[in-house]
């Protein structure tokens, strides 16, 4: 490259703002739509497992554990956010936010459980 | 085998030329390669075989994740395959949206590649540029599909996401931005000298050669051969769209950055037309979970070269049969070609110029004997080399009940 045009680059990136972000203190970047943590209604849930059955990963569990009683247990650690259980419920139970922080020391706070009873009459 | 003045060196499965496993036994004399042998299969996952144990809709996101740079193409041409069985008619909408995604893909990818290609002989700075420049399209990735990678786009019969209006101004913007930072970069490529001189002539792969080792994707257009799914067979809304294939005669290292390059400039305009042209409309038909018996095969043009995938449904929730043949497995033939006679220096820039996806080429054999055996047992072969040294004269017992 000409030495001209060379200087040109040093000088102009010289005063160029950086490209990158001062993570963690500089969380200005945040993109709406992201596909991050699951977050679950548990009172909307029929236990119809059908988010259970579409789950590529396995991460979704859910128990029968008496009757119309259901335990759902969702591993996040399994989840690879791909949002189709939230797309296959009829019941719009399970919904994915843009809550992307989610390291833990503690496995057990990668899980999500909830239990769900249906009414007789439903 | 060896003669006395050939030198064998191993480069790989773990190597800092290398960014994934792979094995290249080099044979040498002094500084020029003789001969190459890959060996592939560090990075075997088993995903095919995976595939036949899930659902349709679970084997699409498996499928995304074969590669982290071509995860639409390879989610597109399985979800294609499969549409093809169900023979359902996809609304145009998602066509677009498909075809905008694959794009942006493609536009990352040769960014990426660019960057790569800058480090194998040197020049950082450029992988510095390509990289922060990349982000843009990242970022529009993210917005418009919800993740930076594995971008889960496609559904069977459609895609997940509509663009808005809003949306398309933003790609719009951004494409005026990266319009002027690829013409700079092909400014540097085209009167750089030390990026002329370090990259003419290295990795030569002739147009007979590509043909016969069935080169595809840039590697093979950088030899003249105007091979282009996109062309030759649109699928999504390319058959609407007006672009060119770019082909160039250089044969060689060099001529693969200026295929990309200009095929970077190709891709703004696909991207142009897609976001002005876009038809109004659903984004989703249903499609039945059980997919009626059938088989049928996928083509697309991945960044990286046509990607191939077979799918056989036996009318069940889940495949019969998913093959995968990534653009890297139809490439590395060719690599050996391109560094026969060459400089081992060379070798770095001569495997990254085919931007290889090495865990997408990845497979295994599994040998069958007819009476059915097909593996032998590790004690088996022990024993086998135990009594074969033992022939020829040379006896482990004795150290075998030391070591024991
Ligand atoms: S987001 Fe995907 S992987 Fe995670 S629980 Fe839902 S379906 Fe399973
Ligand atoms: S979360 Fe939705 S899909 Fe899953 S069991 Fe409950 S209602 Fe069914």
């Amino acid at each position: 490259m000409k030495p001209g045009r060379m200087l040109y680059q040093v000088l102009s990136s010289l005063f160029k703002k950086t490209a990158t972000l001062d993570y963690p203190h500089d969380k200005s970047q945040k993109i709406k739509g992201f596909r991050g943590r699951l977050k679950a209604y548990p009172q909307r849930c029929i236990g119809c497992k059908m988010c259970m059955r579409d789950c590529p990963s396995q991460a979704i569990i859910i128990k029968e554990v008496g009757s119309k009683q259901f335990e759902a247990q969702i591993d996040l650690s399994k989840c690879i956010y791909c949002g189709q259980c939230a797309d296959v419920c009829p019941k719009m139970a399970l919904e994915i936010t843009d809550e992307f922080e989610l390291a833990q020391f503690d496995p057990e706070k990668l899980k999500i459980v909830f239990h769900v009873e249906l009414k007789k009459n439903t | 085998m060896h003669n006395s003045d050939e030198f064998r060196i191993p480069i790989g499965p773990q190597h800092p030329a290398l960014k994934e496993p792979e094995s290249f036994s080099i044979a040498l004399k002094g500084e020029k390669i003789l001969g190459v042998d890959i060996r592939l299969g560090y990075n075997h996952r088993g995903i095919e075989k995976a595939c036949e144990e899930r659902t349709y809709i679970q084997d699409m996101y498996l499928l995304e994740r074969i590669c982290g740079i071509c995860s639409h193409s390879h989610s597109t041409c399985f979800v294609q395959a499969v549409e093809e069985l169900a023979s359902v008619q996809v609304p145009k909408r998602a066509l677009y949206i498909r075809t905008l995604i694959a794009e942006f893909e493609r536009i990352h990818s040769h960014f990426l590649w660019l960057g790569v290609a800058g480090h194998e002989i040197g020049f950082d700075t450029l992988l510095m540029y390509t990289w922060r420049d990349r982000e843009i399209i990242m970022d529009i990735l993210a917005t418009l599909t919800g993740n930076r990678v594995n971008y889960g786009i496609n559904t069977i019969g459609g895609v997940r996401r509509d663009i808005t209006d809003d949306h398309k101004r933003q790609i719009l913007e951004a494409m005026e931005k990266l319009e002027e930072r690829i013409n700079y970069y092909i400014q540097i490529a085209t009167q750089e000298t030390t990026i002329i001189k370090r990259l003419s002539g290295v990795g030569m792969l002739t147009y007979e050669e590509a043909l016969k080792l069935d080169a595809v994707g840039p590697t093979a257009r950088a030899s003249g051969v105007a091979r282009d799914v996109r062309k030759d067979d649109p699928y999504a809304a390319y058959g609407e769209i007006v672009f060119n294939v770019i082909t160039d005669s250089h044969c060689d290292v060099y001529g693969r950055t200026v295929v990309r390059l200009k095929e970077l400039l190709e891709s703004l305009s696909i991207i142009r037309q897609l976001v002005n042209n876009i038809p109004e409309g659903p984004i989703s038909v249903r499609v039945p979970r059980k997919i009626p018996a059938g088989e049928a095969l996928s083509r697309y043009e991945a960044p990286r070269g046509e990607d191939v995938h077979y799918v056989r449904s036996n009318g069940t929730e889940k495949p019969d049969r998913v093959k995968v043949r990534a653009p890297t497995l139809a490439n590395i033939q060719a690599v050996k070609q391109m560094l026969k006679d060459r400089q081992l220096a060379d070798m770095p820039i001569v495997v990254a110029a085919i931007d290889p996806c090495f865990s997408c080429t990845d497979r295994m054999v599994a040998m069958k004997s007819e009476k059915g055996a097909s593996v032998i047992k590790w004690q088996e072969l022990r024993n086998y080399s135990i009594e074969w040294y033992k022939k020829h004269g040379v006896d482990f017992t004795e150290l075998n009940k030391k070591l024991a």
